[in-house]
């Protein structure tokens, strides 16, 4: 099928496009230079085309996601979708069902969204649930920086066969990402502990969080993977752990060659908490914004706070446990074999405690006083710190001070004393907009065909309603919410899904997944005794633990060679 | 001018019946108040293929606007939910979730109710003069928003779970009531004037409950506080016999109160040599 999408503004920023008023021509799913006068025209003029819309993080499938659907039937009470002649029905709220979670991106414009947090034992089962999502295109980060084996192998200093080990897992569970999460900590809770700086030995491993980073980072490097390592901070929720985060940054400083970053922090508005408890809570955002304005080895995605009811899920098993001794709610905690933790607890974020007012503050503030936006993304953690439908929401936060200025009103006094908001002018445009939402994100994910309109690229396109010409979103904030929430057009892979906000056709998405072709094979499959000891120690047989291709509906591999 | 609701038939399946409610049928006359629609089972049908409805001069002491049900209505659900203003009343027994969510205005049922009647409700009043099902102003599953406002007595006996969750408000239940009365209840006052199955004020962390019955035991994470000559319901009712009363639940660090007739549980005389 033909397309061309005609005289909207387009915003592009990896091809430097901004806001120019063009033709964007579509042919067999892929952006191209021409079509023929067939092709179907799509009047977007008055209206803003971007790249569909790129998620960093967003835990949408998954054993955690779906013990979380389970535990929290009054969430999806209030929000009932119902079906239409195209869609299926399904629930949200802040956990939506599979189907929901699909739509719902889609109705805003993003086509491509990576869950960042898979336990390797529960892949088939997070597979078996990105397949279910529609329109959108998506990937699972499996958990790595707790795994015994690779453990084992930075202990022992044998970087080599842990890459090869890593790049077996990657293929194993249909993985994307090398995701850490609390290095050690995970480890450490399986008998009641945790760590509590990247220093502190990890118990009967004798290495510490540093030297899991390191390697892992090391091993990043080897396998080539597109994405950097995404990690999830050591005292992630803890009054004073911007130093911790300021550490975990500067522990792999002498990685980088001056080329691609080497380290993604995730959802920094969790790990730039100033002070010493809760009374003496504080913003870090100013320290950080600092470091990374000097350094060009990381990169962050803020976790802003949406005021809520959420649901908090991480693989942080003795950080839930703590927000549950904090809040006195319902929790599920869980201890994945040799592999990770986990936990859940529902969360309410509300404007008139300080703590959480402040944690708002703090996600706006990264994102403003970091002055690259291709350094700090868009995200809410979803749903830790808010559900993915918040986006327009943050948007126009980030847009208008006016929006700011709205929200800080209603905050706790305390809070807004201690923000830094009102002394920051700085208002985003639809250009950085596009960036820290789509461009910036694939090219942190290094997806190159995907996040920009580029000749070869995905045709997967968001168009709003927005006329960069006449709205200003700094004063008029609503209309911008209103159009980010409800896209004029969603195309994901030349097919128009959604039109004026409504879903017009039910297509499925492909899963991505890195396939990393090691010179030598992993010692994993090769030699009998680690596949005795597998047998003997893990639940799951040896052959029954890969995820096998055809178990994708739409498998999307991507080739990758390595060094070792 | 009150509307009258007089069923055609006999009903077979549950019927989602959200409509009828003081506030829609506000300025609509008989023909409009017809074509709104209900869900039965898994067909929407209008109000006039299950009803007969018709108008009538309001009863005295009937707050309008007013609707009244004749017939049984058990099969009908959400009637009244989320009304601010005026009075149903029922001359028959009535289905699940009757008032959800309330803030305002009076129902009166005169037969049973089905169970979540007043879920979560907000304010307002609700008289059963028959039974009340389990899960009395409980919130729905899963929810810790239990009823935070509002009255609601019953006649007859309720089920288990009454006033789960509770934060504010009161429940009088005439007869007896099931297990786990007050489970989880912050604030707000349970008062049982017949006997009571047992468990009573588990996980409560704030709030009182009165049990003037017979109940086997207490709670082992309940501590008894001590011998009362009388305790008070609300403005106008006070209990005056003489009542152990037991704080919890100390699992959650509970501070409710849990007050037991001394007269009706011979078998808790052994608490008062603590005393």
């Amino acid at each position: 099928m033909e397309l061309l999408i005609k005289n909207g503004y387009v915003f592009d920023p990896l091809n430097g496009i901004n806001g120019e008023k063009m033709d964007i021509a579509v042919k067999s799913g892929k952006i191209v230079e021409k079509v023929s006068k067939k092709a179907k025209v799509i009047d977007a003029s008055g209206m803003t085309v971007m790249p569909g819309g790129v998620d960093i993080h967003s835990h949408i499938a998954g054993g955690k996601v779906n013990s979380g659907r389970m535990l929290r039937p009054e969430d999806h009470f209030r929000d009932v979708e119902k079906k239409t002649a195209v869609t299926r029905s399904g629930v949200g709220y802040s956990i939506p069902s599979t189907f929901t979670t699909g739509y719902r991106y889609a109705r805003m414009g993003w086509t491509t969204v990576m869950d960042p947090a898979m336990p390797p034992l529960e892949a088939k089962h997070t597979h078996e649930e990105l397949s279910d999502i529609p329109i959108i295109d998506k990937a699972s980060y499996p958990l790595l920086g707790d795994w015994w084996f690779v453990l084992e192998y930075l202990r022992d200093g044998r970087i080599e066969e842990c890459a090869r080990h890593v790049a077996w897992m990657l293929k194993a569970t249909k993985g994307y990402a090398i995701k850490i999460v609390n290095p050690g900590g995970l480890e450490a809770w399986g008998f009641g502990r945790n760590v509590h700086s990247i220093n502190d030995p990890i118990p009967n491993f004798c290495i510490t969080p540093r030297e899991i980073i390191r390697g892992l980072c090391k091993v990043n490097k080897l396998l080539h993977l597109p994405h950097t390592i995404h990690l999830h901070t050591n005292n992630l929720g803890m009054p004073g752990n911007y130093l911790t985060t300021l550490e975990t940054m500067r522990c792999v400083e002498d990685m980088y060659d001056g080329g691609k970053p080497v380290m993604h922090i995730t959802h920094c508005q969790f790990s730039a908490f100033k002070g010493e408890d809760w009374r003496t809570f504080d913003t870090g955002a100013e320290e950080i914004a600092e470091y990374m304005n000097a350094h060009s080895h990381v990169t962050l995605d803020m976790g802003q706070v949406i005021f809520t009811d959420t649901t908090t899920m991480t693989a942080d098993g003795p950080f839930q446990y703590t927000l549950y001794t904090l809040t006195g709610n319902k929790w599920v905690n869980h201890d994945v074999e040799t592999e990770t933790s986990s936990g859940i607890v529902p969360f309410q974020y509300r404007p008139k405690s300080a703590v959480h007012a402040t944690q708002w503050s703090i996600g706006l503030e990264l994102a403003l006083l970091i002055k690259d936006p291709w350094k700090i993304f868009l995200t809410t953690d979803h749903p830790n710190a808010g559900p993915f439908i918040g986006y327009p929401q943050v948007i126009a936060w980030l847009m208008s001070c006016k929006a700011r200025e709205e929200t800080l009103k209603k905050l706790h006094p305390k809070a807004r004393k201690k923000s830094l908001l009102p002394t920051i002018n700085r208002e985003f445009s639809l250009y950085d907009i596009a960036v820290v939402t789509r461009a910036g994100q694939a090219l942190a994910l290094g997806l190159t065909f995907k996040g920009h309109l580029g000749v070869g690229a995905d045709a997967d396109i968001a168009i709003y309603n927005i006329n960069p010409e006449k709205l200003d979103p700094s004063r008029d904030y609503e209309a911008v919410i209103k159009a980010f929430g409800c896209a004029a057009y969603t195309i994901k892979g030349g097919d128009i899904v959604v039109e004026n906000g409504e879903v017009l056709k039910h297509v499925p998405g492909a899963t991505l997944w890195v396939n990393v072709e090691t010179c030598k094979p992993c010692e994993m499959e090769v030699d009998e005794g680690l596949k005795r000891r597998f047998r003997e120690y893990w639940t799951v047989e040896y052959e029954n633990y890969p995820v096998d291709e055809h178990y994708l509906a739409i498998s999307r591999k991507i080739n990758v060679k390595a060094d070792v | 001018m009150m509307i009258v609701l007089t069923p055609i038939r006999e009903f077979k399946v549950p019927i989602f019946a959200e409509c009828i409610s003081p506030e829609v049928f506000e300025g609509k006359n008989i023909v409009q108040i017809g074509q709104l629609p209900v869900y039965e089972g898994n067909r929407e049908k209008k109000l006039q293929e299950l009803f007969k409805i018709e108008e009538a001069k309001t009863a005295e002491g009937v707050a309008e606007p007013a609707i009244t049900i004749q017939g049984d209505v058990s099969k009908l659900k959400y009637i009244g939910a989320g009304m601010t203003k005026g009075e149903i009343v029922i001359n028959g027994s009535v289905g699940m979730y009757l008032g959800e969510e309330m803030k305002g205005g009076k129902i009166t049922v005169y037969g049973n109710a089905g169970g979540w009647a007043g879920s979560a409700m907000k304010g307002g009043t609700i008289e059963i003069h028959g039974d009340a099902g389990d899960y009395l102003a409980a919130p729905y599953r899963g929810s810790t928003q239990g009823m935070s406002g509002g009255k609601i007595i019953v006649y007859g006996n309720a089920g288990v779970d009454a006033g789960a969750y509770m934060r504010k408000g009161i429940i009088k239940v005439h007869g007896n009531a099931g297990q786990f009365v007050g489970v989880g209840m912050h604030d707000g006052v349970i008062y049982v004037k017949g006997n009571c199955d047992g468990r009573a004020g588990s996980c409560m962390t704030g709030g009182t409950i009165v049990i003037s019955g017979f109940i086997e035991s207490i709670l082992p994470t309940f501590t008894f506080e001590g011998l009362k000559k009388k305790v008070k319901i609300e403005e106008s009712e006070v209990v005056e016999v003489p009542l152990y009363l037991f704080i919890g639940d100390l699992t959650e660090n509970g501070k409710g109160k849990l007050y037991v007739s001394k007269a009706n549980n011979p078998q808790l005389y052994y608490y008062e040599r603590f005393l």
